[in-house]
Order: structure tokens, then sequence, then C-alpha cells
């Protein structure tokens, strides 16, 4: 049997450059609290706990295992991890409530990129026989992305500011953001992209509770259903893919039926303002759609959290009543390689 | 609060990787100046070249000789190199498709400055003087005006003394703040004290601190001085040595329950003979001149502990 899941609350930090004086758990925790809060929900009431963080941000090993004490571990609970944004998780927690095995879950997510040089960290990821030995930056591999795009008449200097202007402008209304309002465009960072274009580097964490069936409407006055979620991975290696477009985005929106009928908001995890507009293209979002007015990943992006927030930003809409279909999209990856998309929408309204 | 701790933590790490056949021959033919593409079923040529195909996932083995010369498909201004990046001096960072590939290699370009460069501009590999059959074999890219060659020759692959493996050095530096309780908890050991922490739900004292009840999920806040003394409530004896380890095997490490904690941490148990360490033996900290932590635990003198008293914390 299938079963409609919905993501019922959702809590994040307020994001910050550093944030020295607390340990990951010290900064997860109080989020943890209020998103249960929200739900009057306990640890124990909680069938499916999943989490998503990178050691190599704060260069501990194992952090994860430390950061389960903000949760409450004991009695036993059934949990997991991703080594990959929260938005996995919460993908692998929708999965266990499809199952049938959880009627509740509790996904989060925190990245402190303060201790480290994040720009350096990214590195890592990459294939490590062509590309990690020569260290290209996640801003330097954007930056071939931003000027592809150029090349191919695509957009230019000017919009790409206009894109990041707008971001933080929206991001005035959001409480939690760590840029907002007017910010310099800056020098270029690696030309083509200047500060302005790329996102700050900041602490963060992020919680959603996901609920299924009734269980949802008993903990939530209006939940953001989740009517479909996919994700796409493309070929590893940048030389192969064609930098100007995201078939991976594309395929993951078809599948979980993006295109079936208009969303009217769209959280998409952009990190550079170049990528947003490969992904407005790839979804086909035309002015109608309200893209980031939590002011998106170029306001904030606590690395790993971030595409878990763009998820609990579009639920928090449709929980407000500002949304009935939403899109929320998180990537992972040099130049959009990995992308997630999830569709929400909330029920009529009286 | 004593002011926030923090110290510069490096992260260094060799990866040691194997290759398979297809980036061996590429890695072995940078060695000698060769570049080496694979192709696939449907005749375009990878470069650099991987073992499966990235569209149909079939294995791809036939390799195929491209140019050292080729043309720059996009390109990024990079004003200020970053540690391990290919060149000290400013550069652009370019896709490079080589004559005979059909898709593109990341590297560096040398040139003088951003209006030097443009999408479809010439260029050609520099070869570095010393080469070890590794992606850095290329030092980078220079621009290049020269007739472009006719490339696309089978090739077996075959070099001799192939490269089998890499080694991947990585080094990451950070700064670590260990947040508020931890900083407590250190900040007390320098004037030789311990200082665990209480959870407000279930009263239970962590020590060391890591700010958070594990039982619980609230902060620990209360902060509670503990020990010196304590009891063991279980231990190893360490037959091997460890190396830069100035310790003489065998040796005791135990688990230890300060008194007034409720949480054993660890140490070595020195100052009497290993094989009379028990379960329940009382032990106090012996500190030396200097140490960030007691150096050792040695054994009080009293009665051993109740097993009844410690049974909770094993
Ligand atoms: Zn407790």
């Amino acid at each position: 049997m299938t079963h409609d899941v919905a993501i019922v609350a959702f809590a994040q930090t307020d994001h910050r450059r550093r944030s020295d004086d607390l340990s990951e758990v010290e900064m997860l925790m109080p989020v943890l609290h209020e998103v249960l809060a929200h739900t009057g929900l306990k640890t124990g009431d909680i069938g499916f706990t999943c989490s998503g963080s990178s050691d190599y941000l704060a260069g501990r090993a194992f952090s994860f295992t430390m950061a389960l004490d903000g949760v409450g571990a004991w009695p036993p609970i059934s949990e997991s991890h991703v080594e990959m944004d929260g938005a996995w998780a919460l993908y692998e927690a929708w999965v266990k409530i499809l199952t049938g095995e959880a009627d509740t879950a509790l996904v989060y997510s925190y990245g402190k990129s303060s201790p480290g040089q994040v720009r350096d960290v990214l590195t890592r990821q990459l294939d490590p026989y062509y590309l990690a030995p020569l260290w290209p930056d996640s801003v330097a591999l954007a930056a071939l992305q931003a000027q592809a795009l150029i090349d191919a008449g695509s957009v230019d200097e000017p919009e790409l500011a206009a894109v990041a202007a707008r971001n933080r402008d929206d991001a005035r209304t959001n409480p939690h953001a760590q840029l907002s309002g007017s910010v310099p465009q800056g020098e270029y960072i690696v030309q083509p992209l200047r500060a302005g274009d790329c996102s700050p580097i900041g602490d963060g964490a992020a919680a959603v509770i996901l609920a299924a069936g009734d269980r949802a409407r008993d903990l939530c006055e209006r939940p953001a259903w989740i009517r479909g979620m996919d994700h796409r991975i493309e070929a590893h290696s940048l030389g192969v893919r064609d930098l100007t477009d995201s078939p991976s985005t594309r395929l993951a929106a078809q599948r979980a039926g993006v295109f079936e009928r208009p969303v009217d908001t769209a959280e998409l995890h952009a990190p550079f303002s170049s990528q947003e507009v490969v992904l407005r293209r790839a979804l086909d979002l035309d002015d109608s759609v309200r893209v980031n007015p939590s002011g998106g990943a170029l306001a904030a992006n606590p690395v790993m959290a971030t595409g878990l927030v763009r998820l609990g930003e579009a639920a928090a809409r449709i929980h407000r009543g500002e949304s009935d279909r939403a899109l929320a999209h998180a990537t992972s990856g040099p130049c959009l390689q990995q992308n997630l998309v999830a569709v929400l929408e909330g029920e009529d309204r009286a | 609060m004593p002011e926030l701790l923090s110290a510069p933590l490096v992260v260094e790490f060799p990866f040691t990787r194997s290759l398979g056949p297809v980036q061996s021959a590429f890695l072995t033919g940078l060695r000698e100046r060769t570049v080496l593409g694979v192709r696939t079923e449907d005749g375009r040529v990878l470069v650099p070249p991987v073992e499966y195909d990235p569209v149909t996932a079939e294995e791809i083995r036939d390799l195929v000789e491209v140019g050292s010369c080729g043309t720059v498909t996009t390109w990024a201004w990079n004003p200020a190199p970053r540690r391990g990046q290919p060149l000290s001096e400013p550069f652009a960072w370019v896709l490079v498709r080589l004559d005979g590939a059909d898709t593109s290699l990341l590297h560096a370009l040398d040139a003088p400055g951003p209006e030097a460069v443009r999408t479809g501009m010439r260029v050609r590999v520099r070869w570095a003087g010393e080469r070890t059959g590794a992606i850095t074999d290329i030092a980078c890219f220079e621009p290049y005006d020269g007739e472009p060659e006719v490339h696309g020759t089978e090739h077996d692959g075959q070099f001799d003394d192939a490269v089998t493996g890499i080694v991947a050095p990585a080094r990451l530096d950070y700064v670590y703040s260990p947040g508020r309780a931890q900083t407590a908890h250190i900040a007390a050991l320098a004037d030789h004290r311990t200082v665990g922490e209480r959870c407000p739900s279930c009263h239970k004292v962590y020590v060391p601190p890591r700010g958070a009840c594990p039982t619980c999920g609230v902060a620990t806040t209360d902060r509670v001085e503990v020990g010196p003394r304590g009891t063991v409530t279980t231990y190893c004896i360490v037959n091997i040595k460890a190396k830069n380890l100035d310790i003489e095997v065998p040796y005791v490490y135990a688990h230890i329950a300060l008194d007034g904690a409720d949480l054993a941490l660890h140490g070595r148990i020195a100052g009497m003979p290993y094989d009379q360490v028990r379960m329940g033996l009382r032990v106090e900290p012996v500190w030396k001149p200097g140490g960030r932590h007691p150096d050792h635990y040695r054994p009080t003198g009293e009665p051993d502990a109740d097993y009844d008293t410690y049974k909770e914390l094993l």
C-alpha cells in the first residue's frame, strides 16, 4: 500500500559566518527542540531518524555520532545517516515511511564551514585521479560553468548580478539569513564570478519532521504533502557534460511530477547565481513562479543543510498558506552534479 | 566562562590508489609525453579516459592517441591561486578538447591575464620537467597558434614500466574550537581539576562533557567538579607498543569512574604491577609538570569499591 507523506514541521538556525562558541551538537540541539515543539512530539514518538553531514567540513571523524547526543538516542532509536546534504536524508526517511516501517520521521542536517577552508574541502569530493590533484576549488568549477553559459549567450554578468541581488533582497524577510539586502557584487573571486555571485560561507543546521496520512493532519494544520521526489546524477567527468544544461534536474523533476501542473513556488539550491540560470531553464520556470522567496543559498549556505533548508522553506510556505504547489530542489557535487527534486502540495483550503 | 579555546588542526592523508588498465595507460602515457583517450562504442573519444562508457556503462578499453594541442571549450580566470593548484601566479582554469578528442580535460592555462584567454583559443600541453605518471605531469597548458595535427590513431597502451598506482596526498587545515562545554572542561584541567556537566533532566553528570545529554537530548548546563579519586570499572592489558608512544608494555588501560561522575573516562593505570589491576580498584590522578591531562592514575590504597557502587557505569 502507498502512504501519503508530508513535511509537518521545519526549523533552522540563524546562519552565521562562525559559531566557534558552539560544538556541532550545541549548534544543532535548539533546532531539534524547536522542530519537535512544533508538533508536540518527543524523541520517543519518532519512528525513524535520519541525518546528513560531512566529516570533512569540521575535520572530525564520525562527527555525526556526537551530534546524535542532541537527539536523545536512549532508549535505542531507529537511526541512519547520509554523508550528504540532509535533503538526501529526507529522501531516505520518505522511503522508510513509504515502506510502512515508520509513520513519523525526524530529519536533520548541519554543517560548520568555519573551521576549515570550504573551497579546499570541497575539492576532496572530486575524482581523485584526474581532478583532485589539481585542487580546483568549488568557485573555480562554478566559474567554468558560468563562462560556458556566457559563451552560449544564456546570460551576461549584469544578469548574474541581478539574480544575486533579487535573492538577497528577498532574504530581507528571512530572519535566519546570513546575507540580505544590498550586497556589493565585489571583486572577481574566479572570473566571471564575483563575490556577490557566490553563496556566503557559514555555519548552520536545519530539521524537519515527516509524517504519514492522518498522523500528518494531527500534527500540522496544513501539511506539505510530498507528491513526488526523485534524484539523479550525471557523469562525474566535467568535460563529458554540457555545463550549460542540467539533464539530471530535468529528469528528476519529470519523475517527481513537476511538469504535470504548474508550481507557484520554487526553492532552488543554487550556491552560485549562474546555477540558478541553469536550474530555471532545466525546470522550465517562468516569471510566474516565485523563485527562492527565502533568499536561497545566496543568502545562507550551511553546507550539508542548504538542500534540506530548501525543502523546509518550501514546506513552510505551504504550512503558512502562501503556496499551494511548490517545487524544492537540492544539489550536491561540482557544477550541479547531483540533483534532487520534490513536489510539495497543500490541500485545498475551505 | 573561560575564553573560548581554539587550536590549529591539520588533517593530512596520502591516499594510495590502484589504477585500472585504462587509467594506468593514460597516466603512464603522460609520463612518456603521450596523451591517450578511450573510444566508446559509438565512436566518441573520451579524454581523460574512463573504463566504463558514461552513457551506456559498457566496459571500454580501445585506446587512441590524441594530440597534445587542443581548443579551450570554457575557461575561468583565477586571480588568487590556492595551495596545491598547478600554478602559483594568476592563471586560467580551462577545459581543453585535445585534437582528436570529443570531450574536455580540466587543467590550468598559463596566460598573462584574462584578456589573453577566450573560448575557442588554441593551446598546447606544457610538460612537467619531472614526470611520474600523474595528471600533474601536465604542468599546464600554454597558448599555441601552430597548425592542428591529425590524431586518432589506435594505441596499444603498452609502455615499459607501467604506472599501476598513484599516491594522492591531501592536506586540509582547520582551526578547531571545542565549543562551550569542552572549553570549560579543558580550562579546568589546567588547574588540575576535572569538571563535568549535569543533565537538568536525568541529573547524570557527564565527564568529559560534550554539551548534551545523549539520553535526554538536552543541553547539560550545571557545571560539577568531580574526582579527583575514582574507581576502575573495567580495564585491558596492552601488550603492543604503539608508534611514538614512550610507555613500556605491558601496561593497563582502564575505564575510571571519577567520584561524582556518571560516566567512566579513559586512563592509564600505573604505580602497581599490571597484573594486579582489578575492577573496583580505587585510583587517583598523577599529574606531570606541564601536563594537560593526568599522566596516569595510581592506587589510593583505599579498600576496593563495592561492585554495586559502580555497576551502572560499566
Ligand atoms: Zn539526561
